[in-house]
């Protein structure tokens, strides 16, 4: 047992256990969370630790275990470490034993075992190894969306997501059928290197997309995403948005990283995907005044965008361009990284905003940057990142994806088409940035629209200490990126299956350019420096003036009412997309010179859950509710039925 | 001088984008014009040595008269009766038209080099122009609410097809273009008599009007 | 550190607010009027340094660093263009996309000091702002997309650099319509008529100057001087793509100064010809733009 291995079973049995104390120790909730927690941490920080040795160049086997780490599972273990373990110091202010009690416990119970099944199936080698480790991680999330059982939307949304991860789990037992069918073995070594064609070609695909995409949350199947994130405690919804819906991806590219031939269609399909989710999620995002609902769209949309960078990859592998894989492969897999990253540090904020104020209604807050000034700094840190500004992780890994669309320029055949993905990315990012413009304005901007907002608080440091090290990861991310390029080659290489050396060119050529970023990030940050203190001096030269109300072009005496709500702010570009997004408004308006009351409300509906499949399932219930007129009195008559269907069947079998 | 054609095909191209997305209808029969003009003297520029110098002359007086000057002109008496100026918002929305007449464009210059058309290879511009002069001709069709845009709409769609009928002039005799030509006037004089009595039941040139009538 | 890119440099700082003056000034001469000094914008910049500031009880540290981080994030954008053919001083595969953000940066700074007044005004210029903002971002990436696969360079230093007359010679029509959509994309992002208009009284009819109406002082000092860099850096783009022909530095430099003076009197000619459009309009102007400019892309990817 050599001891990167030990590290691995570490990172796989601690935080699996880690719940276990919590039950243990009952009757002291506050020890018990603490020693649940100090185990989810040991075991998180050994996931840290074999990740980066995995990354470093070696990876981590044990073939009597069945499990592998190599550098593409490094990049996927890190982020589910990280994250955890922000999250489990969260929520022992967050969601305290001492005043959840048996839910607490609970929560912590399956939180560590979606832990241990996330850990497990990134370093599964084996076909049924990797399905326990999802079905683990499935199950365990299922229990810990029902948290608040007590409201009716938490059922709902915990209902909706179990349906489908296990829609989506059959699709995969059907790709793992049919890949021992082809392979004759569920390990991974033995499938590696099989035809794409033999392996089942088309179908293994759609099954693929379908189960693989289904936990991603590629549109069109993203419908379970929203509710879900919603109606958990924000430190569960970090550990869904954040790693969750990220091992779909990594079965995706791991399962069409293990064939060869792969043909070119499957990268084109992905890309299609990609956009789609990625345009779409950010529309709807706009729509959204719930936070946590609108935090959940904007995953779908980064999900797009590492589907982007997945589809360059499989394009580059299917063409024969090394360049194509490395920046493919290299911007999905940190955009893995950097989306766990400032996700996670957005919804702890989120979590703080409604422990401060008992709201996550974007329009019932403001002005919480008076009484929450680090959670302020921490939030906009994690919405510039999101936004992909510079100097922040985000634009790192969005410069690389861009890099691999550019990539494809300069061909001479059809696939320089696809370069148009560069200005679809563009829109992305703006409406992105406006998206989170209108949040961290509304939220924690101008003055506070009801007295709860009025009355917010810090959160406690065991809430803000996650937050600062999950931001402080991020602009170390985007202040090196020379330093991260390395290790994502290899896990390109990795991927691929490929010599590194074939990789080493272009990784050379982006690492130089990355160091460049960071010069002019130096800059930025030096000229911004320097712009301060120059200032500084300046005013320092005057006497200060007293604070006045904002001028506003001379109101006299303004309210906080009179300020721009969510809603105003994203109608102006929602009404671009109305062919997409129909917003439905409903309310009151005011009437007379003297209105009593009025009342103006936004709602917009999921495509595809609202407008596709519940009306399907109403549909079909009203069918099956009239097959209940077969449900004949007379037992003779139902006979009768049984045996004209029996009668059928052998016709049908002797004639055909 | 090839290039002069190309910039011809460029320039028509445009033009179809920019009708997608105007509002104005004096405007937009302006830009009808301007392009039946232009395409008026694409068979001086595409004349080469074994063509004769009249045939080509006369298409290209021809078309000038019809496209360039007259049928605006029976256009503009048109709005004049029913004294409308404006376009509302379109059914499918100017922004969605434009990027689908773009998507359409695009798609017709990328793909347009794997069709089997003979006599293409000379000018590789003029088989791209006039199928996205057709798509946009098709979405103005489809998408414009007043009976003036269809008819816009419509003569967009001739003049795709005029460019490709300049693809077969080697083949085809004088009377099909001149057939080609007579087909048009005869449709827009059609049009106009079904736009005087539109605009005569309903005093408006909404076809959306038209739904109003019952049996 | 060559002679060329510290003149580079000084340009970079010091023109700018020449610019302002000189669409000013035209704008006035084709109204009949004699107008403000060519170097009005200075003698502000100067007035404003020497004022205090007054600020409102609303506002917080955000209020306060916005302008400073917004002129950073513009003037850290100007490192990376290439002007007058000369390579930039900072210069990489891809680096148009860190160009693009850092405005995108500075812009989003602004928006969110804007809405830290708590005003509705503020907050109205804020949304339409990032609204035409990122309907004119694809644009402009399809611009340089062209500019891109046009002269076969992924960065500014070689797309605007001395295999850009080459380029001319066989991609003329692209070019040509990928400068009409760069023009309309920098009438949108300096906030020009038709899309905004600097002079307007009326704050619903705004959206750039809105969204500074609470700051005063050494703040609107350096807001005015980012805005004025941020027109810089367009024209210098601009320029260098339509006059791009010199042979020899001393040209090539000569060239590139006229082409900038050339695009703020343009600016001047078209701000003074037509009306501002509707708002409703406006995204349809900028959809339209990007519609040309992929076409053009379209044009060289055949």
């Amino acid at each position: 047992m050599t001891f990167p291995l030990a590290l691995v079973l570490g990172a796989v049995a601690l935080p699996a256990v880690s719940g276990l104390a919590a039950v243990a120790l009952a009757r002291r909730p506050a020890l018990g969370q603490a020693a649940a927690c100090a185990l989810l941490c040991a075991g998180a920080a050994m996931g840290v630790a074999a990740a980066a040795t995995a990354l470093a160049g070696g990876a981590v086997e044990s073939a009597a275990l069945a499990l592998r780490l190599d550098p593409l599972g490094a990049c996927f273990l890190l982020p589910i470490s990280i994250v955890s373990a922000a999250g489990a110091v969260y929520g022992l202010r967050y969601h305290p034993q001492r005043e959840a009690g048996a839910a607490a416990i609970r929560l912590q119970l399956f939180y560590g075992l979606a832990v241990a099944g996330m850990a497990l199936l990134v370093t599964a080698s084996h076909g049924v190894v990797f399905l326990v480790g999802w079905e683990v991680m499935a199950l365990a999330n299922f229990v810990l969306v029902l948290t608040d059982h007590e409201r009716r939307e938490v059922q709902r949304a915990a209902f909706l997501y179990l349906a489908a991860t296990h829609v989506g789990t059959l699709a995969l037992f059907a790709v793992f059928a049919l890949l021992r069918q082809a392979a004759g073995s569920y390990d991974f070594a033995a499938i590696a290197g099989l035809p794409a064609g033999a392996a089942g070609g088309t179908r293994l695909f759609l099954f693929a997309l379908l189960g693989f995409g289904m936990k991603a949350g590629l549109m069109p199947l993203h419908f379970w995403l929203p509710p879900a994130h919603a109606a958990s405690p924000s430190h569960v919804s970090a550990l869904m948005s954040g790693v969750v819906v990220k091992t779909g991806l990594y079965g995706l590219l791991r399962v069409t990283g293990l064939l060869d031939a792969v043909p070119a269609w499957w990268g084109v399909a992905l890309l299609a995907a990609g956009a789609v989710s990625a345009v779409l999620g950010v529309a709807l995002a706009l729509a959204q005044h719930d936070l946590k609902r609108l935090l959940a769209y904007h995953t779908v949309e980064n999900v797009g965008i590492i589907a982007l960078g997945a589809g360059l990859a499989l394009l580059g592998r299917a063409r024969g361009e090394p360049a194509l894989v490395l920046l493919g492969l290299a911007g999905a897999a940190l955009h893995v990284v950097n989306h766990a990253l400032f996700k996670s540090l957005l919804f702890l904020g989120v979590g703080a905003i409604q422990h401060a104020t008992g709201s996550r209604e974007l329009d019932r807050l403001g002005g919480l940057a008076r009484g929450m000034r680090a959670t302020t700094v921490l939030f906009a840190l994690g919405a510039a990142a999101i936004a992909g500004l510079p100097p922040l992780n985000g634009f790192v890994s969005e410069w690389l994806v861009y890099l691999g669309f550019l990539g494809v320029l300069g061909r001479g055949d059809h696939l320089a088409f696809a370069a148009i993905g560069a200005p679809l990315l563009a829109l992305v990012g703006g409406l992105a940035a406006a998206c989170f413009a209108k949040v961290v304005g509304v939220a924690f901007l101008g003055t506070p629209r009801t007295p709860a907002a009025a009355g917010a608080h810090e959160p406690p440091p065991a809430m803000l200490a996650p937050m600062a090290a999950l931001a402080a990861l991020c602009a170390a991310i985007g202040l090196a990126p020379f330093a991260v390029v390395p290790p994502l080659a290899r896990a390109a290489a990795a991927w691929a299956r490929l010599d590194p050396a074939a990789l080493a060119g272009p990784a050379a050529q982006a690492a130089g350019s990355a160091a460049r970023v960071s010069l002019v990030a130096a800059a930025l940050l030096a000229v911004a420096a320097g712009a301060w203190a120059f200032r500084r001096r300046r005013l320092a030269a005057r006497p200060p003036a007293a604070p006045v109300e904002t001028w506003s072009c001379g109101f006299s005496a303004p309210t906080p009412r009179i300020q721009y709500t969510g809603s105003s702010f994203a109608e102006l570009l929602l009404s671009r997309f109305s062919w997409t997004v129909p917003v439905q408004t409903e309310g009151a308006p005011p009437r007379g010179p003297f209105p009593a009351a009025a009342a103006y409300r936004t709602h917009v509906p999921d495509p595809v859950l609202d407008e596709a499949l519940v009306p399907t399932a109403r549909a079909y219930g009203w069918l099956a509710g009239r097959a209940r007129l077969l449900n004949l009195r007379r037992i003779q008559l139902q006979m009768l039925l049984v045996l004209a269907t029996l009668v059928a069947a052998l016709a049908w079998g002797f004639v055909w | 001088m090839p290039w002069l054609a190309d910039l011809v095909f460029i320039l028509v191209v445009v033009i179809d984008l920019f009708l997608l997305a105007s509002s104005r209808l004096g405007a937009a029969i302006r830009t009808v014009a301007i392009q039946g003009a232009l395409l008026g003297t694409l068979p001086l520029l595409l004349l080469e040595e074994r063509h004769s110098l009249g045939h080509a002359l006369v298409l290209a007086v021809g078309a000038l008269a019809i496209k360039g000057l007259f049928i605006p002109w029976l256009m503009f008496r048109a709005i004049r009766e029913a004294s409308i100026r404006r376009e509302m918002e379109p059914i499918v929305g100017f922004v969605p038209s434009m990027v689908l007449g773009g998507a359409g464009v695009a798609l017709a210059f990328a793909f347009s080099g794997g069709l089997p058309i003979p006599n293409g290879a000379g000018h590789p511009y003029l088989v791209p122009a006039a199928l996205s002069t057709v798509w946009c001709g098709l979405l103005l069709i489809v998408s414009r609410k007043k009976a003036v845009n269809q008819v816009l709409g419509f003569l967009v769609l001739e003049n795709g097809v005029f460019v490709f009928g300049l693809l077969l002039s080697d083949f085809m005799p004088i009377m099909v273009e001149a057939g080609v030509l007579l087909d048009l006037f005869a449709a827009v004089f059609v049009m106009g008599i079904v736009m005087f009595h539109i605009n005569r039941e309903f005093s408006s040139l909404d076809t959306e009007k038209l739904s109003a009538l019952r049996d | 550190m060559t002679l060329r890119t510290l003149f580079h440099l000084a340009l970079l700082l010091a023109l700018p607010p020449l610019l302002v003056g000189i669409v000013n000034r035209t704008k006035a001469i084709v109204a009949g009027r004699r107008g403000p000094p060519l170097l009005q914008a200075y003698f502000d910049l100067a007035k404003l340094l020497r004022k205090g500031a007054v600020y409102s009880r609303t506002t917080s540290w955000v209020f306060r660093a916005g302008p400073v981080l917004g002129l950073a994030a513009i003037a850290s954008a100007g490192l990376l263009l290439s002007m007058g053919g000369a390579p930039s001083l900072v210069a990489f595969g891809g680096d148009f996309v860190l160009f693009a953000y850092l405005l995108g940066l500075a812009r989003f700074v602004t928006a969110l000091a804007a809405l830290d007044t708590g005003s509705p005004f503020e907050g109205m210029g804020a949304a339409r702002e990032v609204t035409f903002a990122s309907l004119a971002e694809p644009a402009m990436f399809l611009c340089l997309l062209v500019l891109a696969r046009a002269t076969g360079s992924l960065s500014l230093t070689g797309m605007l650099g001395p295999a850009l007359p080459g380029a001319w010679g066989h991609s003329a029509p692209a070019l040509v319509l990928a400068a009409i959509g760069l023009f309309v994309v920098a009438l949108a992002e300096n906030s020009r008529i038709p899309v905004d208009d600097p002079n307007t009284h009326l704050e619903l009819t705004m959206i750039h100057e809105v969204m500074v109406l609470d700051h005063g002082g050494p703040d609107l000092a350096f807001i005015l001087y980012g805005a004025s860099m941020k027109l810089f850096l367009f024209g210098a783009i601009l320029s260098r793509l339509v006059f791009g022909h010199g042979e020899g530095a001393l040209a090539a430099e000569l060239l590139f100064l006229a082409g900038i003076l050339a695009f703020a009197v343009g600016i001047g000619l078209v701000e003074s010809s037509m009306a501002r459009l509707r708002m409703i309009r406006v995204p349809q102007l900028l959809v339209g733009a990007s519609v040309l400019s992929a076409f053009a892309l379209v044009l060289l990817l055949r």
